[in-house]
């Protein structure tokens, strides 16, 4: 990670593949053993509890405090490299502070819960962890890496920078020491000793070393993420700050010298070139010179890149990184006072013309004069894509919104706003960010995360997630009225113009004008008669016409099925005239989280009465449309709760003259309803209750009102009863059943209730066999779809002694009931050819496959079954037949 | 053909010189070898080298080890540095 290292450019990367092969057998033995060791180590760890490695941890902050002076004044001699005394301070942040930031979190076993979520996050070490350190930062990194890896609980091998391993090594030792004398692994630590590039390849390339920790050159960092092991890599700096002139100047130039001779400028977070709005230009370079910078002439800007840029590659030359301005001012031939902190020098572009617009890890930093905000951005992005993106940017501003814009253009892990970028990126010292002493770049520097390196990117975090309880509804329109006369409570809802949307049928028998005698007095009323079929596309649109016309605030919807899903599109286009109807049907998979939401925001509101004629489609509570597609020859359904009708007015006065074929029809929907409802993986306590009262009522009355049209108290319950029904598949949906027969029904022009007839026994067969897929449903434990059918069965008292037999008893009782009501007992009974059929079959399963009814089906229906289905279907129900179906799918 | 089973208890105190005892013993063992590990909680890198020492010991003698009462996060520790295929595991 870009760290604190230099990025200098790549002289040597040896393949992994090739290092076995360069390696002697002793070298390669003698490094297995480390591995082994630290295998070992990190095994062992596994046991510990989080007490044991706090316990750890904080002796090796503390060792690491005590011997900050002692390791920086180490790093200092050797590398020859920054400021002793920042030294320190780095070695202190590497324990204190990062040890305020973990000392709290849990590291060992369950680390986090989230309750609302059924989450619970547990804690896995990675194991071996191989860790390249660099020559700027060798002992602080090497205290941090140590302190985070026993925190979480893994192994660590060390390869130090070869320049700085005498400091390197004495760190990981003092850790080693300590953490070993507090109760830690044998082997937990360890340390190359001199080494080569070829032992970091081998190492890297090793299948026991689950992670490659690189923070240094570019080179080690290109290695660890050619490894193919999992890496934390470096990404080279190159912040740009930009100062405002809306900031607080004084700050802004106290903070960026800070930053850039902390450590002689050796953090790669560290500014590297500041755009300065003109406007302020002058006073914040006269700032930089009062406080020990030194503002450089054309011709020193000269002498000094070529002092510190090598011209063959474009990047600071490595002798001048960590050296103090004024020695780096002397090699140029540049004279400057006593104590010059920094050296200033102005820029006019970025790029290779401009040398000094590159990353400088010393106390040089170049200037650009800006003329406009969008200047000065452009000049940072041009800066954070001339090799730093991904790792810091840093801004001075009191503008909000000019740090947001900043924020936004810049691609950098951390956008420091308001304080130093070295002191700023490393976190916790001028803001909240996570201590470290290794940034993460995101995919711009390489990295796969633009985190400040920490403990939580030393573990495998595991998520234990419980099975959530579902919530489930149970949303019905809030006024139903039910029973004979039911329809004078139209009494109760004023309304300046009303629209009656019905059938031409129920206009000439008089239903209309019956409807009409309780609208209160005032109201305009407009009648717009639609044709007796379901719903296509022009009949809305006519419909919305009126509405528009007579600026309608009610609609009544006087009919069956058909009338009322009218009504309802009507409404949704009316209010939200921009809906989409063939969007808004677009298939889903769970209703909550479908793609396509439906309109929220009305232009109008208007009030909507279902009065409904036929007892079966309950489409006056539901909020399922069902549209016809004529182009597409089928039908769509639409579902949304903001297609329910508010009022529903459950009268049977209005069906005491239904035809026999109609009652028969509209029956077995409701019946179809009933069952699907029941054992639909949406199904609860609430829609059960309802739709096995509906199926009690409609084995008890349907062939009464059947029989005897006239029956007062059959019309009514079989009223009641599609009421009831619906108000259980408005909840929990109907299944595949309805998916064929809305398939089936449009290709082939049958009545729905007909279709769905033709389907019933073979789909109950079916769904009470085990599945050969089944549906993956939150909402169930367990299939219980052919003991909801015994249930059902027990419910009518048609007996059996096993589930298998009572399921066997329900589907011949409903083959009875069919029967008896006169319907086909196949789809060829239709007088549709076979060869007809087999030509419409691929459509046919398309269609049902794509209809969203089968979605809380308890079976998931594969193709190939839909077309099974629709053969059974077509050669036709029999007690006989559906038996042997039945026992097929059981096999 | 009746089955030999020698039955060992490991002392939690002392792993180390348990197994060395036990590796004594494999000589007059014939077919098999029950360690009980109930009463071990935690495994360092000292025992595990006495594991798989013995494991080796045993395997020259022909004589199987069961361990027995192994706890799961120990069982995890000789999965992971590939001992626990040397071993039989029972409750």
């Amino acid at each position: 990670m870009a760290a604190m290292g230099t990025s200098n450019p790549v002289k040597e990367l040896i393949p992994v593949p090739l290092a076995e092969k360069c390696l002697s057998e002793e070298r390669i033995a003698h490094l297995d053993r480390l591995v082994t060791q630290a295998k070992t180590a990190a095994a062992i760890f596994t046991q510990f509890t989080q007490e044991d490695v706090d316990h750890i941890v904080k002796s090796m902050v503390l060792a690491g405090l005590e011997q900050a002076q002692h390791l920086a004044r180490l790093a200092f001699e050797e590398t020859k490299l920054g400021v002793m005394e920042d030294k320190v301070i780095k070695n202190m942040v590497a324990t204190e502070f990062a040890y305020n930031y973990i000392k709290d979190k849990r590291t060992v076993g369950i680390i986090r819960e989230i309750p609302e979520r059924n989450l619970v996050e547990m804690a896995e070490p990675i194991g071996v962890i191989f860790a390249i350190t660099p020559i700027t930062n060798p002992t602080s990194t090497v205290l941090f890496k140590c302190i985070m890896a026993i925190k979480t609980r893994n192994a660590v091998i060390f390869s130090p920078h070869p320049n700085a391993w005498r400091c390197s090594s004495e760190a990981v030792k003092i850790m080693y020491e300590t953490a070993r004398k507090h109760g830690a692994p044998e082997g937990v630590f360890s340390c190359l000793e001199s080494h080569t590039l070829k032992d970091n390849a081998y190492l890297m390339g090793h299948r026991d070393v689950s992670l490659i920790d690189a923070t240094g050159g570019t080179a080690a960092v290109r290695a660890a993420y050619s490894s193919g092991k999992p890496a934390l890599g470096v990404g080279p700096g190159n912040t740009p700050v930009y100062v405002e002139k809306t900031a607080d100047l004084d700050t802004a130039v106290v903070d960026i010298i800070v930053s850039k001779t902390f450590d002689n400028g050796t953090i790669c977070a560290s500014e590297q070139t500041a755009v300065i709005d003109d406007e302020i230009y002058d006073l914040v370079l006269k700032k930089f010179a009062e406080l020990g910078a030194h503002i450089c002439t054309e011709t020193e800007t000269e002498l000094l890149t070529r002092t510190v840029i090598d011209p063959k590659t474009g990047f600071m030359q490595p002798s001048a990184v960590g050296q103090r301005a004024i020695d780096i001012a002397h090699s140029a031939g540049i004279s400057v006072k006593p104590g010059t902190k920094l050296l200033i020098a102005e820029i006019k572009g970025v790029g290779r013309e401009h040398p000094l617009s590159v990353e400088k890890l010393f106390p040089v930093l170049s200037v650009y004069r800006a003329n406009s905000v969008d200047e000065a951005l452009r000049v940072c992005v041009d800066l954070n894509h001339a090799g730093g993106v991904g790792h810091t940017a840093v801004i001075f501003s009191g503008n909000d919104e000019v740090i947001r814009k900043f924020g936004e253009v810049m691609n950098a892990g951390r956008i420091i706003v308001n304080a130093p970028g070295s002191v700023g990126a490393v976190g916790g010292v001028y803001n909240d960010l996570v201590p470290t002493f290794s940034f993460g770049c995101g995919t711009g520097g390489g990295n796969s995360t633009t985190d400040n390196i920490n403990i939580y990117h030393y573990l495998n975090i595991k998520r234990l997630a419980r099975r959530t309880q579902t919530h489930m509804w149970f949303r019905v329109p809030n006024q139903i009225y039910f029973n004979m006369n039911a329809v004078e409570n139209l009494r109760q809802f004023p309304s300046r113009s009303t629209i009656i949307v019905t059938n031409p049928t129920l206009e000439q028998i008089g239903a209309v004008d019956l409807v009409r005698r309780y609208i209160p007095d005032g109201t305009h009323v407009h009648v717009s008669v639609i044709p007796d079929a379901e719903p296509e596309v022009q009949v809305i649109t006519q419909g919305v016409a009126a509405l528009n016309f007579y600026k309608a605030d009610q609609i009544i919807a006087l009919g069956g099925g058909s009338v009322i899903d009218a009504a309802k599109l009507m409404k949704l286009k009316y209010e939200s005239p921009a809906a989409d109807l063939e969007e808004l049907a677009t298939p889903f998979l769970d209703l909550r989280k479908r793609v396509i939401q439906y309109p929220t925001e009305k232009t109008i509101k208007v009030r909507l009465i279902a009065i409904p004629t036929t007892s079966g489609t309950g489409s006056e509570v539901t909020p399922f449309a069902v549209l016809t597609d004529k182009e597409r020859g089928c039908k769509v359904t639409l579902a949304d709760y903001s297609l329910s009708p508010d009022v529903a007015i459950v009268d049977p006065q209005f069906v005491m003259s239904m035809p026999k074929g109609l009652t028969a029809d509209t029956g077995i929907d409701c019946l179809t309803h009933a069952l699907e409802a029941g054992v639909s993986s949406y199904a609860s306590a609430y829609t059960d209750a309802n739709a096995m009262q509906a199926i009690r009522l409609v084995f008890k009355y349907l062939p009464i009102a059947y029989e005897h049209p006239h029956d007062e108290q059959a019309r009514s319950m079989m009223h009641n009863a599609s009421c009831i029904a619906a108000l259980a598949f408005s909840n929990a949906s109907v299944g595949v059943n309805h998916a064929l027969a809305h398939s089936f029904g449009a290709r082939f022009g049958v009545a729905h209730g007909r279709a769905n007839a033709l389907m019933l026994p073979h789909v109950i067969a079916y769904n009470a066999a085990v599945p050969a897929k089944f549906l993956p449903s939150p909402y169930q434990k367990g299939y219980v779809a052919h003991k909801k059918y015994a249930t059902i069965a027990d419910l009518l008292g048609l007996g059996g002694h096993t589930t298998e037999e009572k399921v066997k008893n329900l589907v011949t009782a409903i083959e009875q009931l069919l029967d008896q009501l006169g319907f086909p007992r196949s789809i060829a009974g239709l007088g549709i050819s076979k060869e007809e059929f087999e030509r419409a079959m691929p459509d046919l399963t398309r269609f049902a496959f794509d209809d969203p009814s089968w979605r809380s089906n308890p079976r998931m229906p594969l193709m190939s079954e839909l077309v099974e289905l629709f053969w059974n279907a077509y050669q036709g129900r029999g007690r006989e037949k559906v038996a042997s179906v039945f026992q097929q799918q059981s096999a | 053909m009746a089955m030999t089973t020698v039955w060992l208890k490991i002392d939690m105190e002392r792993v180390v010189q348990s197994l060395q005892d036990a590796g004594r013993k494999l000589g007059g063992v014939e077919d098999e070898l029950v360690l009980d590990f109930s009463s071990v909680l935690r495994v360092d890198s000292s025992a595990l080298r006495a594991m798989a020492e013995f494991a080796a010991v045993a395997d020259d003698n022909g004589v199987k080890i069961v361990l027995r009462g192994v706890r799961t996060d120990i069982y995890k520790v000789l999965k992971m540095v590939k001992l626990a295929s040397r071993f039989s595991f029972s409750d």
